[in-house]
């Protein structure tokens, strides 16, 4: 990469969809916006190799869909609200794809949000938690 | 002569609008967020305005990736609501008001803000689930609504600060316009939030309550807060907040606060809700 690292790259447990990421997701996100439609949905559970062939993603981004990598698809320049409609093909939740990010179950993630969410402290630098 | 007499600040959270959909409004989980809104949708059924301009984003839903408008207005008669995967949201089409849009788009324009021109788009839950908890469930909407799509998902957003002079070139525009209306115009989205990556959930109380404070105490404090603030103190998605700023610009000088509520949480988010009447 030639440009300079972004002062955002810093931020521990995420990824910024910017400039950047958005061109190598372009047709990552093309496909989970094809989830939209029913018929895709069903074609997609069914076959879900054939189906990512369609879309001309790396075979990186293909392994992070069919293993539900969720972070890794992320890093790998999926947009957060694209990755619900992949997350509701599945039947499951937004809650539930939030809570496989942060690795905890869909119950633990829901009651530390009803507590009051998780706090920053401890999360505003990579440095703090001693991440490069 | 139109006249923007107000502004509503409001999460868009899509789980409100299902939770309302879904009649689950009474659910523990939910009631004590409904009862926060009750007292604004008075306030709002009491002030019946002509005319809503909706700062909101879409959701990718309307504007796919090829083509990520940084500031779209809709200048279109009436916009669909949007099937986001999971069906559309049984709520009433929005009813536009394109001779006003028009007008808004020369006069901004011509006050050098960029705009793009939207003739033709379904909105999403950024848009309807603000116009639910404000107008609750009617046939059809008491009011026209003038939709300006910001984007927000594809960093960077436009920075507060040019979203806040936005805000002051949109009251210009409307002033300009021959025609007796209230006008109430919304900023959406927020309050701090993620919904991304080992850091999701992360919420700060803190950071929302000053900038609900500086609202109406000291809107430049907050035009200068820097795109990085947000990410790194309120999450991700936090920049959101940026409408709000357009809402508060679009005041004039002066605002007073006459309704607040903030609760923790809606799915991955806080909520906040605040009314503000121009003073100016």
């Amino acid at each position: 990469m030639k440009q300079k690292p972004e002062a955002y790259e810093d931020i521990p447990g995420t990824w910024v969809f910017d400039a950047q990421r958005a061109r190598i997701g372009y047709r990552l996100n093309e496909f989970l916006y094809s989830l939209m439609k029913a018929e895709n949905r069903k074609e997609f559970l069914a076959d879900e190799r054939s189906y990512l062939m369609k879309f001309a993603m790396t075979e990186e981004q293909r392994e992070a869909v069919m293993k539900r990598n969720w972070n890794k698809l992320l890093e790998l320049g999926a947009v957060s609200y694209a990755l619900a409609k992949l997350s509701f093909t599945d039947g499951k939740t937004y809650q539930f794809m939030a809570s496989q990010m942060t690795n905890m179950t869909e119950k633990e993630y829901v009651e530390m949000m009803v507590a009051g969410g998780r706090s920053p402290n401890g999360w505003r630098t990579k440095q703090e938690r001693g991440e490069s | 002569m139109a006249k923007i007499i107000a502004g509503v600040g409001t999460s868009h959270t899509p789980a409100i609008g299902a939770a309302i959909d879904l009649g689950k409004t009474k659910e523990p989980y939910w009631a004590p967020l409904f009862k926060g809104y009750e007292p604004a949708k008075q306030w709002m059924a009491e002030t019946k305005p002509d005319v809503v301009i909706m700062v909101y984003n879409d959701h990718v839903n309307a504007f796919d990736f090829k083509i990520i408008p940084t500031f779209g207005l809709g200048c279109g008669d009436e916009f669909k609501i949007a099937d986001e995967g999971w069906g559309a949201r049984p709520v009433p089409s929005v009813q536009g008001y394109p001779e006003l849009a028009s007008h808004m788009i020369q006069s901004l324009v011509l006050d050098e803000f960029d705009m793009t021109i939207v003739n033709e788009m379904q909105v999403d839950h950024g848009l309807t689930t603000p116009m639910s908890l404000m107008f609750g469930q009617p046939k059809e909407w008491p009011c026209r609504v003038i939709p300006l799509a910001v984007n927000v998902i594809q960093y960077p957003a436009a920075t507060g600060h040019r979203c806040f002079m936005l805000g002051k070139a949109i009251r210009r525009a409307v002033e300009t316009w021959n025609e007796d209306l209230k006008v109430v115009i919304f900023g959406t989205g927020g309050m701090s939030h993620q919904i991304q990556g080992p850091r999701a959930g992360l919420v700060n109380r803190e950071f929302d309550t000053n900038f609900l404070d500086g609202l109406s105490k000291d809107p430049d404090r907050l035009a200068k807060i820097p795109p990085l603030e947000y990410l790194r103190e309120a999450g991700a998605e936090a920049i959101e907040l940026v409408m709000w700023l357009i809402m508060r610009g679009a005041l004039g000088e002066k605002a007073r606060e006459v309704y607040r509520f903030y609760h923790i949480p809606a799915s991955s988010t806080a909520v906040g809700t605040i009314i503000l009447e121009s003073e100016s």
